[in-house]
């Protein structure tokens, strides 16, 4: 079966390039891992077509049986419906760009084998879990994202900062996983299954049922539900849970853009919408998905506004795009949230691939102060660019039908969150529609840092190293005689590629993604009342979001090429409001007030005070002191005579027992 | 006796003896590969044992029985949780034989034979059908153990020795009381009929307990385990293996052959004496554990934090918890024991195991890089791998109880990952900080050896772990129906009710499709 090999080429890469590279060689490590990925995107796109023409239906391929425990039964197996489709032309695909443009991109890295072979395990772990059947398939799929995302954090080993954001990333998903965990054991005590297809037949019956969590009385479903979105909530980066995706920003610049952006942050948004007909039962759990994912849309987008690292400003837009998303599903538009994710996979990993390439063309500096005036010097990553900036921004006309990528999926998500009538949905639009104005402002800011305006290169440290002159020397020459030059061509072939999606992946989808019941065939529960809503909006919300578009973009042109003193002078006057966003409203701060530090804390109390001065004080400690008093033993012992101890040990035990038994 | 037609069990008992007493004789060369051929001998009866253990036959299998005196007799037979303990006992033993190859140069003989003793002394505990056959073996364990720490450890070794000697010892005496009682009442030293006997009520409280001081100490369980630590870091790498593999496993199996089948209602009185201490044990030594410089405190610590895993499985009555904590047991065995080998490789070649002396391993070991984070992923308990299987079984079984003691054990995978994953950074990543540890050569061809049969039985518990847990299901079964009477009802039962009207306005035009 075609799904078979696209979930195990990966692997098989992996392990090729990862223990053989010694054997068969650098180049060829690349190669296999590269022709993996581009043959599991060449088997993915059919079956994705075959489910957009109706063509194909859902079907499970069995591979080997896992566990067995009783009534606890579940498989390693390959489940394929539109849902799965849909994630496995996104994940093979950026994942094949993201191989082909780290050719480029890693070109002078002296580990790229053991660069491939970790993104092509990541490829297969995700893989695994969007074709789950089960719960702990899915779980495996989810941990081994993880781990991927760990060691590609860490890629860069020997710096501290990679190393403490790879274990962050790690731990602060854990923290998730223990929701997901728990989820599972209850979903498994309630259904008597881990089984996905079963589990979703079943909600409708439970809603309504209370179960005992935790000493209390609580509704089932919602209990359920909740304990596996704090799983979804530290895999896609949400509000409280998302402090790691920043700091995974250490990671190589490819790895943002497949891991961090298109694929495994989304699949928190994955799994709400697998589990949707479950999440369905819970009108409680859905208005928290919804808070959460408006609030972190909101949250995130403002951060976004202050950060200057290009890369950071891009962790911070994902996050808040992973905010929409959630919020769709809350309201009940899956449709919508996995279109989005699908958009957003396209754009996202354009505008991250784009940065990598301005950040290959300027010597590592990230820091957008230092850029300016790129726009001549690298025209064609200027270009793609603006194609993921145009799209995330959400250009387009309604009343023309036409627009870019972002235009189609977040359109749709303010429009049904209006729809749905619900506070939540109505705090959600206006949280959305906000954020949408900060998205445009921040991704047009930006724009402008980075390619208009005049070079301010000289100003960076990687630049001065690279032409060997500081500020002083270089005088009025702000470019400091550096030139930035174009990426190579396995870098720019995956830029246009993805700016073709980012252009056009909204126009040609929105109809089957967002209309059409049949093209999802069951596999999310399809509200066909709200997507009909969804176009029953008054005209002001259909353009809401472009209004706030125009205005975003035209305060970062006031910003930042019209008056370029006046940023300073605004931040300058908001005072304390601008350092908490800059400071990203103090997350680290508290958390490791909160939780890091005290843990070391306690540890060392514990066995300071704890082990040592209590109990073995007490314990072994005392009983030495008394022992050692009265008697002549000890004494021996602590001179070495082990062997006679020993022996008088044996012999006496011996003579007891036999005492004893013939008495 | 049974379908091989020989006392197997008694034959893998008197290779390893037999070995023991002639290395005593012989050069150093010679004991160290008699010792190697004796314990790959019995590690190729363990499989002829495997094969032949017939899954579904009759609950004790290649049983040996010969009378000696009185009551007392050498009974030896398996069940399949038994096998599958000799199985770990007889796959680490030539692992340690290979691992003390280089390391120990004192006293060679005496070394391969307390080794080979104690591979004696582990197989008879988990075939002993005898109770005080069992002791004998049970407590006997110690000897060569101590002589090991007391002969071969470290600087500190007597203080260890002595720790984990008063420790075990003490637990041991109220067991053995209890025995004599309990021979006394049934009328018979037969476990397999032990097991059925319904001890009185008022009884069974007191045994439980004294059965508990010797097995809570083994396992460790909190605050009774501040002997590991010190018995890890004093002990030579082949000795912490063995303990960490082998030894704390007894504890667990006493609990499943004794405490829970013999006693199960004073089992279900003090199920929260147990949570309790589990629950203090998880939080409370992974917290230790992140704040330790020595490697090998670190996994000490970190091992407590693991078999709670255990006790709560255990203790949750029911058919996951129990093959949970059977399959922790297993897969904490390998683990925790490939880890103290990877601190022994590097321990090798720099004598210290101090953290903070290394670094940047990565860069000069990319092989032992790659073996030691598959270990330090499995103890983590990542999916794919051993350490997930029995964990997530464990704490689902132990959620059906109390889903208080599941969240707070479940906390254990959070801490695990921080302490372990600082540990791997510090030892793995980061630069080289000295010349010493630049110098430090790759894995040799006999620590591969070492390493990677360890780490492909890993994989295969964590990918397909019913070859392991075939065996134990009758036997974890008929545990299960003898506690059935007793099981305790969960705090998460559901109770049905209707569905709330509930329709926001877009969600009431339509149904779905």
């Amino acid at each position: 079966m075609a799904i078979t090999l696209i979930v195990f080429l990966p692997l098989l890469a992996a392990i090729v390039a990862g223990l053989g590279n010694r054997i068969i060689g650098n180049v060829p490590a690349k190669l296999v891992t590269t022709a993996a990925l581009f043959a599991a995107c060449a088997l993915s796109w059919p079956i994705f077509i075959g489910f957009l023409n109706g063509s194909t239906t859902e079907y499970v391929v069995p591979v080997l049986s896992w566990l067995r425990s009783g009534d606890l039964q579940f498989d390693w197996a390959l489940r394929v419906d539109t849902l799965t489709a849909i994630m496995l032309v996104v994940v093979t695909s950026v994942s094949a760009l993201v191989h082909l443009y780290s050719w480029g991109y890693m070109d002078e890295d002296p580990d790229q084998p053991r660069f491939f072979a970790y993104l092509s395990l990541f490829t297969f772990a995700m893989l695994m879990l969007v074709t789950a059947d089960n719960l702990v398939q899915m779980f495996f799929g989810w941990e081994g994202v993880g781990l991927a995302s760990y060691l590609l954090i860490g890629f860069w080993f020997r710096k501290p900062t990679a190393n403490a954001a790879a274990i962050k990333a790690f731990v602060v998903n854990r923290v998730g996983d223990l929701g997901f965990m728990m989820g599972i054991f209850g979903t498994f005590l309630v259904f008597g299954t881990v089984s996905i297809p079963a589990i979703l037949e079943a909600s409708p019956a439970m809603a309504g049922s209370t179960i005992g969590f935790l000493g209390l009385r609580a509704d089932t479903m919602t209990v359920l539900c909740l304990l596996l979105f704090i799983g979804a909530m530290g895999k896609s980066a949400q509000l409280g849970l998302h402090t790691w995706l920043p700091d995974a920003m250490e990671g190589p610049t490819p790895v943002s853009a497949l891991i961090h952006a298109a694929t495994m942050v989304t699949a928190g948004v994955f799994m709400v919408c697998r589990l949707s007909p479950m999440f369905e039962t819970s009108p409680v759990a859905l208005t928290v998905v919804t808070i959460v994912g408006a609030a972190t849309c909101f949250f995130a987008a403002t951060i976004g506004t202050t950060q200057w690292d290009i890369k950071r400003v891009i962790a911070y837009s994902t996050c808040s795009q992973l905010g929409y998303m959630f919020f769709a599903a809350g309201v009940g538009a899956y449709g919508a949230a996995m279109f989005h994710l699908f958009t957003h996979a396209f754009f996202k990993a354009l505008l991250f691939l784009g940065a990598g390439s301005v950040i290959h063309a300027m010597h590592h500096e990230q820091d957008m102060r230092y850029y300016g005036g790129l726009r001549k010097h690298i025209p064609l990553t200027f270009w793609a660019m603006l194609a993921g900036t145009l799209a995330i921004t959400g250009v387009g006309v309604y009343h023309l039908g036409l627009g870019f990528a972002g235009f189609w999926s977040k359109d749709a998500i303010l429009e049904a969150a209006w729809a749905s009538g619900s506070q939540a949905g109505n705090t959600a639009f206006w949280l959305g529609t906000v954020s949408a104005l900060f998205t445009s402002f921040y991704s047009w800011r930006l724009m402008f840092l980075t390619f208009w305006g005049k070079p301010r290169w000289i100003q960076s440290e990687h630049i001065q190293h690279s032409v060997h002159k500081t500020p002083e020397k270089a005088g009025a020459d702000t470019t400091g005689g550096y030139h930035p030059h174009e990426s190579p061509l396995a870098m720019l072939l995956p830029l246009g590629l993805l700016g073709i999606g980012a252009v056009i992946a909204g126009q040609v989808f929105h109809d089957a993604f967002l209309d059409q019941a049949g093209f999802w065939n069951g596999s999310i529960a399809y509200n066909a009342g709200l997507m009909h809503a969804m176009h029953e909006v008054p005209m002001l919300v259909k353009y809401a979001a472009s209004i706030v578009m125009v205005i975003g973009l035209l305060v970062a042109w006031l910003f930042y090429i019209r008056n370029t003193a006046l940023p300073g002078k605004v931040a300058g006057a908001l005072g304390p409001v601008y350092r908490f966003v800059l400071n990203k409203w103090y997350f680290d701060e508290l958390y490791n007030h909160i939780f890091v530090k005290p843990s070391f804390a306690l540890g060392r109390f514990f066995w300071k005070v704890g082990d040592e001065g209590t109990i073995n004080r007490f314990g072994p400690d005392g009983a030495a002191v008394l022992v050692a008093s009265g008697s002549r033993m000890a004494v021996k012992l602590q001179s070495g005579f082990l062997y006679s101890y020993a022996l008088v040990m044996l012999l006496g035990l011996v003579a007891a027992l036999t005492w004893l038994m013939v008495r | 006796m049974n379908d091989l037609g020989f006392p197997v069990l008694s034959l893998m008992l008197a290779v390893p003896m037999a070995a023991a007493i002639v290395c005593l004789f012989v050069s150093a060369n010679t004991a160290r590969w008699l010792a190697l051929t004796a314990t790959l001998i019995d590690l190729a009866l363990g499989i002829v044992l495997w094969m032949n253990y017939d899954i579904g036959g009759a609950q004790w299998q290649f049983v040996e029985k010969a009378a000696l005196f009185d009551r007392f007799s050498w009974a030896l037979g398996i069940d399949g949780i038994a096998l599958m303990l000799i199985m770990l006992s007889v796959f680490l033993m030539p692992i340690c034989i290979g691992a003390s190859w280089e390391a120990i140069q004192t006293r060679v003989g005496e070394y391969m034979a307390a080794f080979l003793l104690m591979e004696v002394l582990m197989i008879g505990v988990f075939a002993a059908q005898d109770i005080f056959l069992f002791y004998i073996f049970f407590e006997a364990g110690l000897i060569p153990m101590y002589l090991i720490i007391g002969i071969w450890g470290g600087a500190n070794r007597i203080y260890a020795s002595y720790k984990f000697f008063l420790y075990t010892l003490l637990g041991s005496v109220l067991m053995l009381i209890a025995m004599f009682w309990m021979v006394n009442e049934a009328g018979t030293s037969d476990i397999p009929t032990l097991m059925a006997y319904d001890f009185p009520l008022e009884a069974q409280s007191w045994l439980w307990l004294a059965f508990f001081a010797s097995f809570a100490v083994k396992m460790p369980m909190w605050p009774v385990h501040t002997w590991l630590p010190d018995a890890h870091v004093q002990a030579p790498t082949a000795g912490s293996v063995i303990l960490a593999g082998v030894l704390l496993k007894m504890g667990g199996y006493g609990f499943i052959r004794f405490s829970l089948p013999m006693f199960p209602d004073a089992s279900v009185d003090y199920m929260w004496l147990v949570f309790a201490l589990s629950m203090v044990a998880v939080v409370y030594t992974s917290l230790i554990a992140l704040v330790q410089s020595d490697m090998k405190k670190l996994i000490a610590y970190s091992s407590v934090a693991h078999m709670a895993i255990v006790t709560v499985g255990l203790f949750a009555f029911n058919r996951q918890g129990l093959e949970g904590a059977l399959v922790v047991m297993l897969s904490h065995g390998l683990v925790s024991g490939a880890l103290f080998l990877c601190v022994g490789v590097i321990y090798d070649r720099l004598h210290t195991r101090e953290i903070d002396r290394y670094g940047g391993l990565s860069i000069n070991m990319p092989r032992y890089a790659l073996l030691f984070l598959l270990f330090t992923m499995a103890s983590i308990g990542l999916p794919g791998t051993s350490g997930f299987v029995g964990e997530f079984l464990s704490l689902l079984g132990i959620y059906e109880v109390s889903s208080w003691v599941a969240i707070v054990s479940t906390t254990g995978i959070i801490l695990g990952a921080g302490y372990m994953l600082y540990l791997y950074r510090r030892v793995a990543y980061g630069v080289i900080k000295s010349d010493d540890v630049a110098a430090m050569p790759d894995l040799n061809k006999r620590e591969i050896a070492l390493l990677l049969p360890i780490a492909i039985v890993v994989l295969w518990m964590g990918v397909y772990p019913e070859s392991f847990m075939a065996p134990m299901r009758n036997d974890v079964g008929a545990l299960e129906a003898r506690l059935a009477a007793v099981k305790p009802v969960g705090d998460a039962q559901v109770t049905p009710g209707t569905a709330p009207v509930l329709t926001p306005a877009a969600h009431a035009e339509e149904g779905h499709h």
